[in-house]
């Protein structure tokens, strides 16, 4: 990795490679310290995912008791949703973004490093409750008034609660800084509509992030006061509202679905033009479509509450718009299925995931708009046809993509390929057993089987398929240990990627693999849609900038302006991850909380101010 | 350092921040949290609405209430823009020193503002309104607390940007960055204008 050298304190900054991982502000090991990140949480999200479906093989089974199986489920939801998807979005937006604009780094590389570390702590502060035998187990939705303290008395719900405090703060101050890097960073020449779909994407996501996000974190504030300070938001002997919580967690919890696949969308809107050899069909109409999904998605959240009896009106109404919103994600997939055809095809392993995703994402899709119906809502929820659902479109669905994404861009992340026959045997057995598991769970659901249950006596006619969909989990767990081999062992033993190893569209193909950490030696002149590739194919001046692109000079390097590196990030969120701390210990009635609570502002305030003050230039 | 290349060091940092729209990052960013923060506002505002008039178990706000006393602390918050707008507008024309005063008189209004907030919440702690005597109580205390902070936060920023332009680090050239911090002053004044007509102006029931 391209040490910073290119400024005059570059040479003083020069310690150790942890230094330099710890302080760095490069968008690019940012977003390789994400990726690693959260593929961690997302192998401990596994781990548990592996004992729900082992509790669950057999009727009456004593594997895990009720109380475990209710953390268990819990954090398995919590860790997949806020520790493993988003933060591999994230991954994507860090890397990808600068590169795909044409610019050097992120509008502001020490708030990107702040929110590498807040996102880190946050983790591990609801991880670390597992140390303590206090997970979470309320359930990843957290419906207050189950979580208040009459009902929730142990910390279990404080880990999660300050945990989620901590990524909240993390995503908005990452989603501001995407938003002001997509609109304020372009290149010359790269208008709106000329961006990479992908970059399209995230801009949305960046949106829905810093207007979702606020619901949660004040839905989260008035259930620390009701549990620290008694004050009475969910308490309904004093009059309170019992769907005051849901309404102000599904405002954040359904625009969070589109920020989980938006980034996906755009993931594929890249893989598939690449691997058909042609422009993506109709890319106004995929980003007018993502943008209305954006739109539509603050108006649907009270079809997660058909079942709570707001009425036949307000039914009907959120029943329309979820239907609504069918309609753009259908012209989507028609989208990607119109870049296919006609197309000439290579067969590569990123492209099979791409296809994967179009084929699980709309039988999620289809199994959605079912839901979207009243009746069938009431007849549906709470089962596993809902737990079948959400595992299409977000295993299926967001989680397909991401791996087809990361097999597309670990050329330009390390500069080595991944191994495409153990790519693509990675595609068949994540498919086959990926249906195994979750495909029974629709006809469990129609038969009844409720979610969230610990075990189910025998004779219920749920045994069969509960022994096949555990089978396929572990044959799921198993093809993820394939994907993890060949992943750790590419980055020494993989084939040197070139630059350009799948002849890509977009301009982050147009640099070396890995990137020089300025990214472009001399920023380039945007002319169309798919630069690159007019670069190549098109008639187009840019041809003498590109070679120079590759082969930059030492010379070049040294008129480069970079940020240089700083470790005030860290220190602002360590002063988070203090309060946090703080937080839950005194909802265990430690003595020491408040002053560790203090300690945290104290380290907060000198981060920030360090920050404030440093010479940045 | 010769004055040349002072100027050409100038213009590269100058030429490192030019932006696709001709707005600097930091502004972009200042409008975006804005935004953002009209959520968090608004979720609360919601819950304040929602439970609104839910006071059994504690004085009724109708009780407690002394509305000429919230309208002048409402008017010193007003004032409060005024004056940064002529901080802003002195800097701008080159006085630092004026600009320091007006921002002083805007901490100090801000500051006169929660002194005003710190006297009304003891008054109706007295008068029996606590955050777990009603849900009045807990929506008004946590919803004016939650814009307090916000108040709070200001008036430090402003205290910095006044002991920074001491220093010398505040010249008309940089007017940009107590204009930011404007917007934001700006935004917490409009949003008081809302909370004051939300939960004081509109009656009661009785």
């Amino acid at each position: 990795m391209a040490q910073v050298t290119t400024t005059q304190q570059g040479a003083q900054y020069r310690r150790s490679i942890i230094w330099e991982w710890i302080t760095t502000v490069d968008h690019k090991k940012i977003g390789i310290l994400y990726l690693f990140t959260s593929l961690f949480f997302f192998l401990i999200g596994g781990i548990l995912a592996m004992m729900i479906r082992t509790q669950l093989i057999v009727p009456d089974n004593t594997f895990l008791g009720p109380a475990t199986y209710n953390e268990v489920f819990t954090m398995h939801g919590t860790i997949m949703i806020f520790l493993a998807v988003m933060p591999l979005n994230a991954a994507f937006f860090n890397f990808l973004i600068p590169l795909q604009i044409g610019a050097r780094d992120v509008a502001f590389p020490r708030l990107n490093a702040f929110s590498y570390w807040a996102f880190l702590f946050g983790g591990l502060l609801i991880l670390s409750s597992f140390l303590f035998g206090a997970a979470p187990n309320a359930g990843w939705f957290g419906y207050a008034n189950l979580t208040t303290l009459t009902y929730s008395p142990g910390i279990n719900v404080d880990f999660w609660i300050f945990g989620l405090q901590i990524l909240g703060i993390a995503s908005v101050a990452s989603a501001l800084n995407f938003f002001v890097t997509i609109i304020n960073m372009r290149a010359p020449g790269m208008r709106m509509m000329r961006m990479p779909v992908f970059t399209w994407m995230s801009l949305v996501t960046a949106v829905l992030l810093m207007l979702a996000i606020p619901s949660l974190t004040i839905g989260l504030v008035e259930l620390t006061f009701d549990r620290y300070f008694g004050t009475l938001f969910f308490e309904p002997n004093a009059g309170a509202s019992v769907v005051l919580w849901q309404h102000l967690f599904w405002i954040f919890g359904h625009p969070e679905v589109y920020i989980m696949v938006l980034p996906p969308f755009g993931m594929i809107s890249e893989i598939l033009p690449t691997f058909s050899r042609k422009p993506l069909f109709g890319y106004p109409f995929v980003v007018y479509s993502g943008i209305a999904i954006g739109f539509l998605s603050f108006g649907v959240w009270a079809h997660h509450m058909f079942a709570v009896g707001l009425g036949p009106v307000a039914n009907s109404v959120f029943a329309t718009t979820t239907m609504l919103i069918a309609i753009p994600t259908g012209v989507k997939i028609f989208n990607w299925l119109g870049t296919l055809w006609g197309g000439s095809i290579v067969i590569k392993t990123p492209l099979l995931f791409a296809a994967g995703f179009v084929g699980m994402f709309t039988i999620g899709g289809i199994s959605g708009v079912m839901h979207a119906s009243v009746p069938v809502d009431y007849w549906q929820t709470d089962s596993y046809f809902v737990v079948a659902h959400f595992h299409y479109v977000l295993f299926g669905g967001s989680l397909m993509a991401i791996l087809g994404g990361i097999y597309y861009w670990y050329p330009k992340m390390f500069g080595r390929m991944m191994n495409d026959k153990l790519g693509k045997i990675h595609f068949w057995t994540v498919l086959i057993a990926f249906n195994m598991t979750f495909f029974p769970m629709h006809f469990l659901g129609i038969d009844g089987m409720p979610r969230r249950i610990y075990t189910y006596p025998d004779g219920m006619g749920w045994n069969f398929w509960n022994m096949e969909e555990s089978i396929g989990a572990y044959f799921l767990g198993l093809s993820m240990l394939l994907f993890a081999y060949n992943f750790i062992h590419s980055l020494r033993s993989g084939e040197i990627a070139p630059a350009d190893p799948w002849d890509g569209r977009t301009l982050e193909w147009s640099i070396p693999s890995p990137p020089p950490a300025y990214n472009f030696a001399v920023v380039p002149t945007v002319t169309s849609r798919d630069e690159f590739w007019e670069m190549k194919y098109g008639s187009n001046e840019q041809t003498a900038d590109q070679k120079t692109n590759l082969n930059p000079t030492v010379e070049d390097e040294r008129h480069i302006h970079l940020p240089p590196p700083s470790y005030f990030p860290l220190i602002a969120a360590g002063g988070l991850l203090g309060m946090g701390a703080g937080m839950v210990m005194h909802g265990d009635g430690m003595a020491v909380s408040w002053y560790i609570f203090g300690a945290g502002i104290l380290v907060l305030a000198f981060g920030l101010f360090g920050w404030s003050f440093e010479p940045n230039h | 350092m010769s004055d040349l290349s002072q100027a050409s060091q100038t213009a590269h940092i100058e030429e490192a921040h030019a932006t696709t729209t001709g707005i600097s990052h930091n502004k972009l960013l200042m409008w975006a949290f804005l935004g953002s923060d009209c959520m968090f506002f608004g979720s609360l505002i919601m819950t304040f609405m929602v439970y609104r008039g839910k006071a059994a178990g504690g004085p009724r706000p109708q009780d407690i209430w002394d509305i000429p006393y919230t309208s002048i602390s409402a008017a010193v918050l007003l004032l409060s823009s005024l004056a940064i707008v002529l901080a802003l507008t002195y800097l701008q024309r080159g006085n630092e020193r004026a600009f320091r005063i007006w921002l002083l008189a805007t901490a100090a209004l801000g500051l006169l503002f929660l002194g005003g907030q710190y006297y009304e919440f003891t008054t109706f702690y007295h008068e029996g309104l606590t955050l777990h005597s009603s849900l009045f109580g807990t929506t008004f205390f946590v919803l004016t607390g939650f814009h307090g902070t916000h108040v709070g936060i200001g008036v430090i920023w402003l205290l910095s940007l006044a002991w920074m332009s001491k220093r010398g680090k505040i010249p008309a050239s940089r007017a940009e960055m107590p204009e930011i911090v404007a917007l934001y002053w700006h935004f917490v004044d409009i949003v008081w204008i809302i909370i004051f007509a939300v939960v004081y102006l509109i009656p009661y029931k009785p």
